[in-house]
């Protein structure tokens, strides 16, 4: 789960980690009042939505004045953001974030993800701050500092002195930075999150650290014993195709094709949108009923792909291990007559009691395509897709 | 042969009161050898009752003191599901095969890190569990659809593992075992560590590694087998048109900085010399054709 800046930064204070002072607005009227109330020469109007890349695409703004501060808070607010983590679709601009200017000296980059190798948190820190760290990863890899934090004793002082030699903090200002470090690691580790990251942090003019950014995301497993991280759930920001589908308990992804994929299991399903495309088709979704494909889900399934305007058919790929492949057949009948379907629908069907499941599809009524196997059913739907 | 279970295995279900705990244990009694093998079940409190004739226990060490169990299968709500790995590490399972779905991360690496030194071997979490046809399956697998045979098959993926097991079906192969290593990003035994068994097992001819993305698990397998697999694999990666940053179903099934593709994965599985195909629907048809 993601949340916004200001929210994250909210969090990292609780943990001691020094960040600019700051408001969050949600209208122009807030913004001026929050100029106000911050009362500085210089203040930051920042655009809050989830993706990355917002200084670029326009969404951050440096305001010397009350006229600015208005004037850049009704540019931003409402603006459709386009970054390249948006897509060429872009953001609307919901919320801003009001926030007393920094003099800043130097920026540098601090991250925290799970190595899935070592399965430990690993520290990340760079010189190159304000940076992506992808890009920098990928053109000047010797410029990143990877720790590992263990789990029982945590970030040692000698870890964090190690990387703020590495990446560049004066040696008076190490303490500062390790109180940063430690409030981000603890953060992160009582939070449950599944990523951190303060790019930049930077070191002021006044020899302070400060985290200016702050992004953080969360593991979606841990979610059930953090009420008080859901409550920051911005609904706003996620697709609604996938908010809905998380009601029904529904693993579901919008995909920009136009073939709807119903699958049982997460590595079948990607498969199957492979071999769509690999047959020439394009997927509308990843979906993934999980193990018990009962009528209710398969009935709000074909809700959820059929809202699409673009979809051209669907293909319903089923291995039926313990469920028995009568009682998915039945539901998918049943669920096909409810909603009306008004394109082609391709059934594959196999494992436990297939013949029977076969047999249900046939005497339906309904004009479903029956295919034998994986191969067969991605011609089938890219040629009932086709038209 | 097999790997890791055979109808010597005797097993003991941590959660056998839960309603998937009961479901799965009874299906696996049913199959082959498995009244034999199924000997204790764990849930606390509830010591000195029975099921399907399977006495309980309220720890896993009683259990395993009072019938000689050696393996332990995990069907233990999320929030729980990494103590009952830890109970079963502290009285020194030989395997653990946690089926659970939905462990928070932040457990697992405090699990991963007290195993660290001791002797269980963890498979999963959320994943089908192994088995070792026509004698033992610990799992929720379909036991129908496999068959004894040469070919060994590991995956991070449930049904995908059905499906290449049904693909080997159709051809007339068996195998020796399967395994499904499950699609977390921490967890137990990897893609490599699956294979070295493979290497090892005499009745194994052949392997079907199945990968998806996220991570690079499949890399690091894929660079031993080139330098220490006698027996010839083929691989699949499920993925190739899933979309970064996105999480597909599967906790670490996530390309994320760029890293963790399903090209990425195919790349260097055929440096290594791993036949690889990018139609799922082949991947029998591809390790038929690599068998001698």
């Amino acid at each position: 789960m993601k949340i916004h800046e200001y929210q994250a930064k909210e969090i990292l204070r609780q943990y001691g980690v020094p960040t600019p002072r700051g408001i969050p607005c949600f209208s122009v009227d807030e913004a001026i009042q929050a100029g106000h109330t911050l009362a500085q020469p210089v203040v930051v109007v920042k655009a809050q939505i989830h993706a990355g890349g917002r200084g670029k695409g326009g969404g951050v703004k440096v305001a010397k004045s009350a006229d600015e501060l208005k004037t850049y808070a009704n540019q931003i607010l409402g603006m459709n953001l386009v970054t390249h983590q948006t897509g060429p679709q872009g953001q609307p601009v919901r919320r801003l974030l009001i926030e007393e200017g920094a003099d800043i000296k130097k920026e540098l980059y601090i991250g925290m993800v799970v190595d899935r190798k070592s399965q430990r948190v690993a520290l990340m820190a760079s010189p190159e701050g304000g940076m992506d760290i992808e890009e920098v990863a990928a053109h000047t890899p010797e410029k990143i500092l990877t720790v590992l934090i263990d789990p029982m004793t945590g970030l040692t002082t000698a870890q964090a002195n190690q990387v703020s030699e590495f990446i560049g903090v004066p040696k008076e200002l190490w303490a500062q930075a390790e109180a940063l470090f430690q409030g981000l690691y603890k953060a992160f580790d009582e939070k449950d999150a599944s990523l951190a990251e303060i790019n930049p942090m930077v070191i002021t003019g006044d020899a302070r650290v400060l985290a200016l950014d702050a992004k953080m995301n969360f593991d979606s497993n841990a979610l059930y014993r953090h009420p008080e991280i859901v409550a920051l759930r911005d609904l706003d920001e996620e697709d609604p195709s996938e908010i809905e589908a998380s009601r029904f308990d529904l693993s579901y992804i919008s995909l920009d094709g136009n073939i709807g994929c119903l699958v049982n299991g997460a590595g079948l399903a990607m498969a199957t949108m492979d071999i769509v495309k690999l047959y020439g088709g394009n997927p509308a979704n990843f979906l993934d009923v999980g193990g018990g494909a009962t009528t209710e889900k398969v009935t709000e399934a074909f809700k959820l792909m059929l809202k699409n305007p673009d979809l051209k058919a669907i293909l319903v790929n089923i291995f039926g291990g313990i469920m028995k492949c009568d009682v998915i057949a039945t539901g998918v009948v049943e669920a096909a007559k409810q909603v009306k379907l008004g394109v082609p629908l391709v059934v594959r069907l196999e494992g436990t009691n297939v013949e029977l499941g076969k047999q249900i599809l046939a005497q339906s009524g309904l004009p479903i395509i029956s295919a034998n196997n994986m191969a067969d059913a991605a011609e089938k739907v890219v040629q009932a897709a086709r038209g | 042969m097999s790997i890791l279970i055979n109808r010597n295995t005797r097993v003991l279900t941590q959660g056998i009161t839960g309603k998937t705990g009961m479901f799965h244990t009874k299906m696996c009694q049913e199959y082959a050898f498995g009244r034999e093998c199924f000997v204790a079940g764990v849930t606390p409190k509830k010591g000195g009752q029975s099921y399907e004739g399977i006495p309980i226990f309220d720890s896993v060490k009683e259990a395993k003191d009072n019938t000689g169990a050696n393996v332990s299968v995990i069907y233990v709500p999320p929030p729980f599901a990494a103590a009952a790995i830890d109970e079963a590490v502290e009285a020194e399972m030989d395997l653990v095969i946690c089926i659970t779905e939905g462990i928070p991360v932040r457990d697992m690496i405090r699990t991963r890190y007290k195993m660290q030194g001791k002797k269980t071997i963890l498979i999963g979490p959320n994943c089908p569990g192994l088995i070792t046809p026509d004698e033992i399956k610990i799992g929720i697998m379909p036991g129908h659809i496999h068959k004894k045979g040469p070919i060994g098959v590991v995956s991070r993926s449930g049904t995908l593992t059905y499906e290449a097991v049904g693909q080997l079906r159709e051809l007339g192969l068996g195998q020796s075992s399967c395994v499904g290593i499950g699609g977390d990003p921490v967890n137990g035994m990897k893609h490599i560590d699956v294979l070295k068994l493979f290497n090892d097992d005499p009745d194994t001819e052949a392997v079907i590694m199945v990968g998806e993305i996220g991570g690079d698990d499949e890399e690091t397998c894929a660079r031993w087998i080139k330098d220490n697999m006698t027996k010839p694999v083929i691989g699949f990666i499920a993925g190739v048109t899933a979309p970064p940053g996105k999480r597909m179903g599967h906790a670490g099934a996530i390309i994320s900085g760029g890293h963790g593709t399903a090209q990425e994965k195919l790349a260097v599985m055929e440096e290594s010399g791993i036949k690889v195909t990018r139609n799922p629907a082949e991947m029998g048809k591809t390790l038929k054709s690599v068998l001698k």
